[in-house]
């Protein structure tokens, strides 16, 4: 395929990106939450292999075949293996703010990462002005607002991985010579981090009986004799 | 010019004919996906025939605006295929009289005065209705607007036969991450404006619950066809929009032999047809949001649209 049909699907890519990334901040189950995140580790993935096949680097390639090996497969199958009731059956998740509001903000945080991106983009080569690094940097930022806005363990920890994902998104487009071991470390890394939060967040449920971590912040106290 | 005339005459006879066809092949196929048989495709064109047929009953009390509605309602989606390609990739005689967002403004027209019609009788459940369509509409409205702007900026023009060009231009444009955003918008919008599923049941029989059907609630016979007909027709010109401005102009007449145009008919109507199997789609799979989820429905749609722009607007 030539370079400008591979270019415009990456920008297809990073638009659907984008919206996965809105879909993490605002749904109300668990589950559209995981299944948004597996679609945008695919979209990462289909954007890696698009920028490969343009760039001619095997790297990118590597980096695109490990993100779909790890995030929209084994990172599911982690959760569902230590969480699986948590994710099927609970239908809505508490927000802090509600999801017009949150909604507005993350509309708020992609101008921002659009306008932080910009001058950074003068610096690098033409050839990485692409929209992966305003749109990951926008992942980023999305990621971070869930966590902020959420007061669930299963989101909270998805918006942890969806920070990593537009890390990724942003970097693909600016290094395409990344150390393999260094991206091998970072998917092992995320999976480990899913295996920790999801064995924590059954011992939360164990004794709590919930995973609302919202309802964690306030102090228990004993009654007095 | 004659041409042209003839040409502009034919669409709207196109969209009067087959609308109600549209809405029939749409409530069939929900039906067979339910698995029951589902009414016959031409039942619209029966129950209009009916209601045509009928005596019309009108409150003593009802005002001037409560006889005047159903010829606007039914006359605004008229006008306004005047103006946007349905038959055509080039303009025809009388759309020089609007752009994208004067046709807006009158299909915005007949809302406005349906909902004034249906407080007009004091019927309970019509003010209900309309308070709620006012809600849907005022919360559709920022999407409609952005979404139209975007298009515009895009192309540099508010003119659909300047717009639709664009996006054919190149592969590049077609899968533009803007363009993309804006489709899904725009059907979040037609979902929320023509009443269909996840913001309004329009099968629904319950008061209650009713949005779009309970301010045609009063009227009956010629009126309630109108009303009716004017309702179907206004779903097939924002599906028209959609399909021929925002997502492919393909299949449309270049030129102006007759055959051409012509042939434009079953190629749009296949069009609308693949379109109506996707509403089917989002519709036998959705439930009805309750009431207060409305605005989070169209939040998405307004955000999708909003991102579409910021993607445009920092192109590079």
């Amino acid at each position: 395929m030539q370079s400008e049909t591979l270019a415009a699907l990456n920008t297809l890519a990073g638009g659907l990106f984008l919206l996965c990334a809105f879909g993490i901040v605002a749904t109300r189950q668990v589950k559209g939450c995981l299944q948004l995140f597996v679609a945008q580790s695919v979209l990462l993935a289909a954007s890696a292999f698009l920028l490969g096949a343009r760039f001619d680097s095997w790297h990118l390639i590597a980096v695109g075949v490990v993100n779909l090996i790890a995030k929209p497969v084994v990172i599911p199958w982690i959760l569902r293996r230590t969480l699986h009731e948590e994710i099927y059956t609970r239908r809505e998740i508490d927000q802090a703010v509600n999801i017009p509001t949150s909604l507005l903000a993350a509309l708020a945080l992609v101008i921002l990462s659009y306008f932080l991106t910009l001058p950074l983009l003068e610096a690098v080569d033409p050839a990485s002005r692409l929209g992966n690094v305003p749109i990951g940097f926008a992942g980023l930022f999305l990621g971070a607002l869930t966590l902020a806005v959420r007061r669930e363990a299963v989101p909270l920890l998805i918006g942890v991985l969806a920070m990593e994902n537009g890390v990724f998104f942003a970097g693909i487009a600016l290094s395409r010579e990344l150390p393999f071991i260094v991206e091998l470390a970072i998917a092992s890394d995320g999976l480990i981090l899913v295996f920790v939060v999801g064995v924590l967040t059954r011992a939360i449920h164990k004794h709590v009986g919930s995973t609302d971590v919202g309802a964690l912040a306030a102090l228990k106290e004993e009654s007095g004799p | 010019m004659a041409e042209r005339i003839l040409y502009n005459l034919l669409q709207v006879a196109v969209v009067l004919a087959f609308a109600p066809l549209a809405v029939g092949v749409l409530n069939r196929l929900k039906e067979r996906i339910q698995s029951k048989r589902g009414p016959s495709v031409f039942q619209p064109y029966r129950d209009l025939w009916k209601l045509f047929h009928k005596d019309e009953v009108v409150s003593e009390d009802a005002s001037w605006i409560f006889r005047v509605t159903p010829y606007l309602v039914f006359v605004t989606p008229v006008f306004v295929v005047l103006l946007i390609p349905v038959l055509t990739s080039y303009p025809l005689a009388f759309a020089f009289m609007a752009d994208m967002v004067g046709a807006g403004f009158v299909l915005a027209l007949g809302g406005f005065f349906a909902a004034l019609a249906a407080v007009d009788t004091a019927n309970p459940y019509g003010a209900m209705g309309a308070s709620r369509t006012r809600m849907v509409g005022f919360l559709a409205e920022p999407v409609f607007i952005i979404v139209f702007f975007t298009v515009s900026f895009v192309a540099g023009s508010t003119i659909p036969y300047i717009v639709q060009k664009q996006w054919i231009a190149s592969a590049a444009n077609f899968f533009a991450p803007s363009h993309v955003l804006l489709m899904a918008a725009f059907v979040m919008l037609i979902l929320a404006e023509a009443g269909r599923i996840p913001v309004d049941s329009p099968s629904g029989h319950f008061e209650l619950a009713m949005i779009e059907e309970s301010k045609a609630l009063e009227y009956s016979g010629r009126g309630a066809a109108l009303m009716k007909w004017g309702g179907q027709m206004k779903f097939f010109v924002l599906m028209c929009v959609f399909l021929n401005v925002l997502v492919t102009p393909w299949g449309l007449a270049s030129s102006q032999s007759a055959v051409e145009v012509l042939l434009a008919i079953p190629l749009v109507l296949g069009k609308i047809f693949v379109f109506i199997l996707l509403l089917v789609a989002i519709e036998s799979s959705l439930a009805k949001l309750r009431l207060f989820r409305i605005s989070e429905f169209l939040g998405a749609a307004f955000i999708t649209s909003v991102a579409a722009m910021i993607t445009r607007l920092f192109a590079f």
